[in-house]
């Protein structure tokens, strides 16, 4: 903050002149823009990313993804990289159907499935069908985007509520067809069942096998900007305003001359042929399709990438795929970056609390905070018997962090037994008691509780969350949103929406 | 469905806006009870009536927002019933809301550009291309509805296009409800109070323009309006409702002494009497 913004008394200066009186029209209309000004240190990026022109913007991301295969291995390029990719374009065909025409999806999922067995079925061994992905991509687009047409066409009357129920059903309609129905088709069954199809071709292009990571990357990256260049220019033609006049107000929509009913189906097809696109290309690239790749989880992440990202918006899609699938791979149980985790953690932590103004605050509870978590360290192993501090942290790390955690966090030794049994339980309700204690406390006393609440929080962190990963990570994610939906309720690059009468 | 039957008068002067007969129910509450109703092309017809009198139901059914229980609705000679409003809409009548429902969230010239979708061609596959053929037909969209703004002068010109509809004043809104329903290029305009909210200079300013609007944008007008001031200073004639019942219709000094219209407003006789 170049301006501290608790200096009171100070007049605010005379405004320039040029600058439209306060209460007038073109005043209300700059306020957007006065407030961005505000913002300081990010002015600048923020300046530049509104003033680079579309075509800049698309170069700068494959700029960008380009450099990745030249630093990362073969195994974080396929996770950080190829899923991250791989994400992105998923989460650009649900924002068609969700960001453009708020519709809200939550059989999507299935699309991209659907797209995925497609493919297994047309090039591997389990028919003896070997087609060439010139073949296999436009066939499995074509039948994700007539499921589409299906499930649209049966819930273009329904709205809200409804629709995101129905959509449902069908994600689990498909979930149980692929694996437990399993019908026998030519003595084999059509979907594998859990065990799935195994041993898929690489995609194959007139005869030029994709065959490594990196190739599958470098198509991916094309992938993704020929859909995000499409989709852009998709938004800003009459379909693009059809769907946000949609999106706004359906019924003034359809009374001014746009076929409502047709552009639902539309955007459930356009959505369900990106994600038919997507499950063929992650089919290819990890050789075998389980129907436990395509449910509910990965519908939360594409949801958080949406979400977070900014509803409606392309970049936005793409910088909050590149968040979201970043961190929940760290969080993955076989990721073995225990540090990287922890930066995740407490960083995230430390972000939230830098959110509190003015800024002093958050300086005086993160020192207050590590303050209290040397004195009770302190006090707990100068009381008690040596076992309820000599746990080890339950993620390992470098060991310098490892022994900084171990001097500040009271960790009971894992296999001790003794009155701390059932310590896990009461840390959990400890910090329930806490947060619920901090939201009904104001001013000082706030503050004051933040500090024990927080250190709770590492320690649950430390004893329990780091070694259950995928909770941890939705838990994470949960976090992320909330601060989010405070600080930016439209997203990281979306544009903010207004509800009035 | 009637049969569309030309009626003698029918012969001299075909109505541009034809209804005959129409009834439509709610439950068991008549809304509009048996109405004939014809507008002339170039016509500015005004419709009154106390609250509740069906006003809003009528521009409901005209534009297929629901069908009528019976009856017909002709627009120059073709039935409208059974239509969905967008179809409606692109046979050639258009209208405003009486509680504004702009695309809150789009620009302002966006929701003029929005509702020109009917009269336009490109499909997504050239959209994703940007043909020439694309860009032409989005300039000349663009162009439409820089056309239609400008019809209201300083009001919503220059650096409002660009800004979003939430940010104008609720006259403004009203002014941009009518340029996005001029923007589907309609046959006939209706207007469900368009003085609602406004000062008086406002008002004065909006019976002016839709004088303008017949004058030299050729529209026909039909338009719900409480304000006697605007139905005075606009209406070639006056249609009452009460009660989906057509009490009265003629002059506007016709209807505004009939005894059944003065009945009707009760308590609000004095602005009648003006």
């Amino acid at each position: 903050m170049s301006e501290a913004p608790g200096t009171p008394g100070v007049t605010p200066p005379p405004g320039d002149p040029t600058e439209s009186r306060i209460g007038v029209d073109s005043w209300v209309a700059q306020a957007e823009g006065r407030r961005a000004r505000r913002r300081g240190p990010a002015r600048l990026l923020a300046r530049g990313w509104e003033w680079s022109p579309d075509p800049v913007k698309l170069l700068l991301f494959v700029g960008l993804a380009s450099t990745l295969p030249f630093w990362l291995n073969e195994g974080d390029l396929f996770n950080f990289g190829l899923f991250t990719l791989l994400y992105v374009a998923l989460a650009l065909g649900l924002n068609v159907v969700v960001g453009f025409a708020g519709l809200l999806d939550l059989g999507y999922v299935a699309f991209f499935g659907i797209g995925a067995y497609t493919y297994a079925l047309l090039s591997s061994s389990h028919y003896g069908i070997h087609w060439p992905a010139e073949a296999t991509i436009p066939i499995s687009m074509a039948v994700a985007a007539l499921a589409g047409l299906i499930l649209g066409s049966a819930s273009r009357r329904l709205l809200g509520d409804y629709l995101a129920i129905v959509t449902l059903f069908f994600l689990q309609a498909f979930a149980a067809f692929t694996n437990t129905a399993n019908p026998t088709v030519h003595g084999v069954g059509l979907t594998g069942g859990p065990n799935g199809i195994a041993n898929l071709d690489p995609l194959t292009f007139f005869g030029y096998k994709l065959n490594s990571t990196k190739q599958q990357y470098f198509f991916l990256v094309i992938v993704v900007a020929v859909v995000a260049a499409a989709l852009h220019f998709i938004n800003q033609s009459r379909t693009g305003r059809a769907f946000r006049a949609l999106r706004e107000d359906p019924l003034a929509a359809e009374v001014m001359s746009i076929p409502v009913n047709r552009l639902k189906l539309l955007a459930f097809v356009l959505g369900a042929a990106i994600a038919g696109l997507c499950g063929t290309i992650f089919a290819a690239s990890f050789t075998a399709v389980t129907a436990g790749s395509f449910g509910v989880p990965l519908l939360i992440l594409l949801y958080a990438i949406i979400i977070l990202g900014g509803l409606g918006s392309i970049a936005g899609v793409i910088l909050g795929g590149f968040v979201i699938n970043i961190s929940s791979q760290f969080l993955a149980p076989q990721n073995d970056h225990p540090d990287v985790k922890r930066w995740l953690f407490y960083g995230t932590i430390v972000l939230i609390v830098a959110l509190m103004k003015p800024w002093y605050r958050a300086v005086l509870v993160l020192a207050a905070t590590i303050a209290f978590g040397y004195a009770v360290h302190a006090i707990v192993s100068a009381t008690t018997v040596a076992t309820w501090t000599t746990g080890a942290p339950v993620a390992a790390g470098s060991r310098s962090i490892r022994d900084g955690i171990q001097g500040w966090v009271v960790m009971p030794h894992a296999t001790a037994t003794g009155p701390h049994v059932n310590f896990n339980t009461c840390l959990y309700i400890g910090l329930v008691v806490a947060a619920v204690t901090v939201r009904s406390l104001s001013g000082w006393w706030r503050l004051a509780a933040l500090v024990p609440t927080l250190y709770l929080t590492a320690m649950v962190w430390e004893n329990i969350l780091a070694q259950n990963p995928s909770v941890t990570a939705l838990i994470l994610f949960g976090a992320m949103l909330i601060a989010l939906m405070t600080v930016r309720p439209q997203g990281l690059l979306g544009t903010a929406r207004v509800e009035i009468v | 469905m009637a049969e569309p039957q030309p009626s003698p008068e029918s012969t001299q002067t075909k109505p541009l806006l034809e209804l005959e007969g129409v009834w439509k129910s709610f439950g068991g509450l008549v809304v509009i009870d048996n109405l004939d109703l014809a507008v002339n092309e170039n016509e500015i017809v005004s419709v009154i009536g106390p609250n509740g009198a069906g006003k809003t139901t009528l521009f409901n059914l005209i534009t297929g927002i629901y069908p009528p229980d019976s009856g017909a609705i002709r627009l120059d000679g073709e039935s409208l019933v059974g239509l969905p409003p967008h179809k409606i809409a692109r046979r050639g009548a258009a209208r405003t809301f009486q509680t504004l429902r702009l695309f809150l969230n789009m620009t302002v010239i966006e929701n003029v550009m929005a509702s020109q979708y009917g009269q336009t061609k490109v499909g997504i596959a050239r959209a994703m291309l940007r043909t020439p053929g694309m860009r032409r037909e989005e300039r000349e969209i663009r162009a439409r509805a820089e056309e239609k703004l400008a019809f209201f002068g300083e009001r919503l010109m220059g650096y409002r296009w660009d800004q979003p509809a939430y940010s104008l004043s609720y006259a403004n809104r009203r002014r941009l409800e009518i340029a996005r329903a001029m923007a589907t290029e309609p046959r006939i305009l209706l207007l469900d109070e368009p003085a609602a909210g406004m000062n008086p200079s406002e008002t004065h300013e909006i019976t002016e323009l839709i004088g303008k609007l017949r004058d030299d944008g050729g529209y026909t007008i039909l338009v719900i309006e409480h304000d006697m001031h605007v139905v005075e200073g606009i209406s070639d004639r006056v249609v009452a409702l009460d009660h989906g019942v057509k009490i009265a219709e003629g002059t506007f000094e016709a209807v505004a002494t009939n005894p059944r219209v003065v009945e009707a407003y009760l308590g609000t006789s004095a602005a009648v009497t003006k």
